[in-house]
């Protein structure tokens, strides 16, 4: 897989993960062509399209669209539910996803990303694994976040 | 807000994130970004140092802000300093912002190596897998310099955890794909195969993965992978196989695996081990039966997992190309799809199968399916899939389905997206060409692109029709007679008004003796277009007015007024005008023969490859297209031999410009001095002709050219060295009259020729490929002593046979190039058959006359092995263009050939019989002949055998 893009209906990107070295000028070139592209399709069409050399495969989940790149010899299919996979992480972990969600912890949907893919393949599929080496992250934050309790009352903008 | 229970509090950040989304406008956001970026700055720069979590915070509204599309310039030390805190957190934020703002400024990425060094030897493998994530997210070469030994010994190390050693496998692919030299192989590759046989599905998932990556660039380092991966393929696929828990999905077991487990298989060959390939054969047919089982699920994940497993198990069928009972089950299984109510599934079986349709094996079963494909065609409703339908219809075409798959491409263009409809006209272009049977069917389909999509029909289609017809006598008059029809139309597209100038004004002449389409009308209604047109277009058609005149002298008059009058005397295009003006003036100083020479009938282009193809080729880049032409060549060249790729140079070349290089005025025209001057030295001329004031005993110059070596020949400067005889491309001709004889970096010698009897003549072409012109230019016959950069210079040679002839003349030619000498000697394609006359006679005369010739030294036989593929339309037309016409059913074996033909010299004719045996079993040839003189059959059998 060469990059994955989560978009809403209005063309908004939530989120961003490149698996190929490019510019940041490149990057917001494909986002902009893409996002119009899928954007443009009808509800009943086909997942798959071909855009410039790549093979696009995109779903739309509720008001987010997510969108892959992957080269010819890769399969559609199972890219298709590489993306159901991470919505069904995604759920598990924020407990009935939406964008909202995405929106306000990004960086975790980001974490959840990198245990499930890594380099653009698949580094676990099973869900409870992923889950599970989420879930032992967040054991180690919230007995750190004891410490700082105090501090927290306290921030700035 | 979402309430996550998830224990992080980082309050500011949602409050600014909130912020963000109340902004009624771009500019509201902007100042909010702006003054939270001061605010950030500052907190950065000031005295009081910050604790990790203000650290943390900020660094991650940074992220935010960059991920909103703005710019980040500040805030990489702060991310630094947090992949060293303790706190988990902190360095996980610190590490993703590294992992999406990565700069290559060398002070921070040392730094940020010491922190994941630190991070790989904590042996936690929370933190181990952080800068495993990290160094696969940048995949930097520093990065990659800094850890290509450290992690395969953490990933093939036996203490490692499971997490980890997946984190590393991956983290190894991303390195091998950005910096593949850094990633020395070694004990650990083979190490990493024996990862296929983990227990932990999680570890043989990532490890497959980086094998793949592996398997690609050092195939033979990791062919030890093939067994291990079919057993474990087997293990999942084979019904026996036991549950696989939390790998099953949607009632699937591990499709993941399974489809990377089968990507591998592609990068090798079949097992050649027996028991392996059996136990493949086994798996594949398993899964190729799933597919008919009754679903386990209703739900779209279970069907997508199942198909994805079997789409990539025909992908590896068809890779393998071996198994023709797979091959053919693969194939109806997709037929299946075709109807599938999911879009997804159609579109994937269309793809699929273009590629089945390239395998001998099932090419025939992908065949059947062709209502279903035109239907798609016609009824599916989304592009793409109609996209994928015009593709297999592409891949699937051949001699047998030509016409109707050509009708229907046709039929969609006129309702096809804008999107595609160029592409459709190039393939329906390579296709009416490539399967033309009669080429009258190929003049209709590309006037009828013209008239349905002129828009999208691009230059290199015009100008290929143009090649074909000009290379073609027998659809000369056809092209002729069909775009004077077409240009009837009241409104016609600007490439018909082209293709029917050009062909015009070449072949006008063939249906001028219709009164309906007499000179006048033809001009009128090619005029009747002009004010219309292009100034491209216009500078064409002044060209056919010209070549009018010549064609057509009662009709000089009403032209001479056109060009005359001051729209065109006077345009404001230089172009135009200065053809106008040229034109004109040609046509009132030449007399009637040297308008002939000067605007001659185009000769031949050269073979080379169909400009089209290459142009589709480049479109679709290599791969993407099935390579159907490549793979199908040998068996369609034949009648069209002259699509298949000889010059993929040349394609470059075909432009308008190099079109009309070949006739002989248009270049001239860029200097006219230089081409008048031409034209009024009339000896020059006649010498050129051959039919100067003292006209030269026939013959004469044939024993010119011979006796060379032995007498000073009249041009070339003495004390030049004398070049290698170039002979490359005289086989080539043996068998035809027309083509490139010569070419290198400066040159290329064209050559048409016609033979007659004991006569012939040659037109030799001599092109100049540079920009500069060519001094002192002389061959073994006097000829023009300047050819321009760019020009073309002709010459024409009259040929007569005294007797039979062994030894072909060699031709001398100089000439000064950037005040060097340039010599060439090029041996003259003319060979003892080119003086055959074909004869046709029954099979009792030819077997009386084969007795009457039975003296030993009579028959000459020849056993020999074939150099190219055996095909009997190949051979075919080899031997007539060897010159003897062939006799059908007088051997009674069919694919044997039987021939006959005379062979004329000035004291005598030779008559010769011939017989060819090819015995495509044992790949070899037997050819016989026999002729009254046994120099003659040995000559020719020499000749002949060479061309197979």
């Amino acid at each position: 897989m060469q990059f994955m893009l989560l978009f809403s209906r209005q063309g908004k990107l939530r989120l961003q993960k490149w698996y190929v070295p490019l510019s940041d000028k490149e990057k917001k070139k494909i986002t902009r062509e893409l996002v119009q592209t899928v954007l443009a399709r009808k509800p009943k069409m086909c997942s798959f399209l071909e855009w410039r050399d790549l093979k696009i495969v995109y779903k739309r989940y509720a008001s987010l669209y997510f969108c892959c790149a992957i080269e010819d010899q890769d399969n559609e299919l199972i890219t298709l539910e590489i993306i159901h996979r991470y919505v069904e992480l995604l759920d598990k972990y924020f407990g009935s996803v939406c964008e909202l969600d995405i929106i306000f912890n990004f960086e975790k949907a980001y974490f959840i990303l990198d245990e499930f893919l890594l380099g653009g393949e698949a580094q676990e599929t099973s869900k409870k694994n992923v889950l599970k080496a989420i879930e032992q992250a967040d054991l180690l934050q919230e007995n750190q976040s004891e410490d700082w309790g105090g501090l927290a009352a306290e921030e700035v903008l | 807000m979402p309430a996550v229970s998830k224990g992080d509090g980082m309050r500011g950040l949602a409050v600014f994130i909130s912020d963000i989304r109340n902004c009624k406008s771009k500019e509201a956001e902007v100042k909010r970004i702006n003054k939270e970026l001061a605010n950030i700055r500052s907190k950065f720069k000031g005295d009081k140092a910050l604790d990790g979590y203000s650290k943390k915070k900020y660094v991650c509204k940074l992220l935010f802000i960059f991920l909103l599309g703005h710019d980040i310039d500040f805030g990489h030390m702060e991310a630094v300093n947090l992949l060293s805190s303790n706190k988990y957190t902190e360095k996980q934020i610190g590490y993703l912002f590294i992992s999406v703002l990565v700069n290559s400024n060398s002070d921070l990425i040392r730094l940020i190596n010491n922190a994941i060094k630190n991070d790989l030897a904590s042996r936690n493998p929370t933190f181990m897998n952080l800068a495993l994530h990290c160094i696969a997210n940048v995949g930097s070469r520093e990065m990659a310099e800094a850890f290509a030994t450290e992690i395969p010994r953490i990933l093939v190390a036996g203490d490692t955890m499971d997490s980890v050693k997946q984190s590393a496998a991956l983290c190894l692919l991303r390195l091998n794909r950005t910096s593949p030299d850094l990633l020395a192989m070694g004990e650990w590759t083979s190490r990493v195969v024996h990862l296929l046989n983990d227990q932990h599905l999680g570890v043989v998932t990532a490890a497959t993965s980086l094998i793949i990556t592996l398997a690609q660039k050092n195939p033979d380092e990791l062919k030890t992978s093939v067994p291990l991966a079919v057993g474990r393929l087997s293990r999942i696929v084979t019904p026996s196989s036991s549950d696989l828990l939390d790998y099953t999905y949607y009632f699937v077991s591990a499709p993941w695996l399974s489809v990377k487990l089968l990507r591998l298989l592609q990068c090798y060959p079949p097992p050649e081990d027996g028991a392996v390939r059996s136990r493949l054969t086994e798996c594949l047919e398993a899964i190729l039966n799933k597919a008919q089982e009754p679903p386990k699920s209703k739900k779209v994940q279970h069907s997508n997992a199942k198909y994805a497993v079997l789409f990539e198990a025909i992908s590896l069928i068809i890779h393998h190309d071996s198994e023709p009972n797979l091959l053919v089950r693969a194939c109806n299984q997709l037929g299946q799809f075709l109807q599938h109510r999911e879009t997804n599934l159609r579109y994937l079986a269309l793809e699929s199968m273009c590629t089945l349709a390239t395998s001998e094996f099932s090419h025939e079963a992908v065949k059947t399916h062709i209502e279903t494909v035109i239907n798609a065609l016609k009824t599916e409703r989304d592009v793409s899939v109609r996209q994928r339908a015009v593709d297999l219809l592409y891949a699937m075409c051949d001699r047998s389905n030509a016409k109707q798959i050509v009708a229907e491409m046709l039929g969609y263009l006129e309702t096809a997206d804008y999107s595609i409809r160029e592409e459709i006209v190039l393939k329906v272009a390579i296709l009416a060409e490539k399967y033309a049977v009669d080429y009258t069917w190929y003049v209709d389909t590309i006037l009828n692109l013209i008239r349905i999509a002129g828009d999208y029909v691009s230059e290199e289609v015009w100008y290929r029709v143009i090649q074909i017809v000009i290379n073609r006598d027998d659809v000369q008059g056809y092209a002729a007679k069909t775009v004077f029809e077409a240009l009837q139309a009241p409104a016609c597209h600007e490439n018909l008004v082209k293709v029917g100038g050009y062909i015009l004004g070449e072949f006008g002449n063939l249906i001028a003796g219709d009164p309906r389409s007499s000179p006048l009308v033809q001009f009128s209604l090619l005029h009747s277009k002009f004010h219309l047109c292009s100034v491209p277009s216009r500078a064409l058609l002044l060209s056919t007015y010209i070549k009018f005149i010549n064609l057509f002298p009662e009709i000089k008059g009403t032209i001479q007024e056109v060009l005359r009058s001051d729209s065109q005397l006077r345009n404001s295009d230089v172009e135009l005008q200065q053809r106008a003006v040229e034109y004109l003036r040609l046509s009132c100083v030449a007399s009637t023969d040297i308008l002939a020479t000067v605007l001659e009938e185009m000769p031949p282009f050269p073979e080379r490859e169909s400009s089209i193809l290459a142009k589709l080729k480049k479109r679709k880049g290599p791969g993407v297209l099935p390579d159907t032409e490549d793979s199908r060549k040998d068996k369609s060249a034949g009648l069209n031999g002259a699509v298949e790729t000889v010059n993929v140079r040349a394609v470059a070349q075909v432009d308008l410009r190099s079109l009309c290089a070949t006739c002989q005025y248009c270049h001239s025209l860029n200097d006219s001095r230089n081409f008048f001057s031409h034209l009024t030295s009339p000896l020059q001329s006649a010498d050129l002709l051959g039919v100067g004031s003292t006209p030269p005993s026939s013959g004469s110059l044939l024993v010119d050219i011979f006796s060379e070596n032995h007498s000073p020949s009249p041009t070339p400067a003495s004390g030049a060295p004398a070049a290698p005889i170039f002979d490359e491309n005289f086989p080539r001709f043996v068998c035809k009259n027309n083509g490139v004889l010569f070419e290198n970096q400066l040159l290329q010698i064209g050559l048409k020729s016609e033979f007659r009897q004991n006569l012939g003549r040659m037109y030799v072409f001599y092109g100049n490929k540079t920009s500069t012109q060519f001094l002192s230019f002389s061959s073994s016959v006097p000829v023009d002593s300047t050819v321009d950069g760019g020009a073309q210079l002709q010459q024409t040679l009259n040929i007569e046979c005294m007797s039979d002839f062994v030894e072909a003349p060699i031709f001398n030619i100089q000439f000064r190039y950037g005040g060097t000498l340039q010599t060439i000697a090029i041996k003259l394609p003319i060979t003892l058959n080119k003086f055959f006359q074909p004869t046709e006679m029954m099979a009792q005369d030819f077997f009386q006359r084969w007795k009457q010739l039975s003296a030993p030294q009579q028959e000459v036989q020849k056993i020999f092995k074939a150099k190219n593929a055996m095909d009997a339309e190949i051979t075919k037309a080899k031997l007539i263009g060897f010159g003897v016409s062939l006799l059908d059913q007088v051997d009674p074996n069919p694919s044997n050939f039987v021939a006959a033909g005379i062979i004329h010299t000035k004291t005598v004719q030779v008559g010769c019989l011939l017989r060819l045996e090819p015995n495509s079993q044992a790949q070899m040839y037997r050819l016989t002949l026999r002729t009254s003189r046994d120099s003659v059959s040995q000559r020719l059998c020499d000749l002949l055998s060479d061309q197979f």
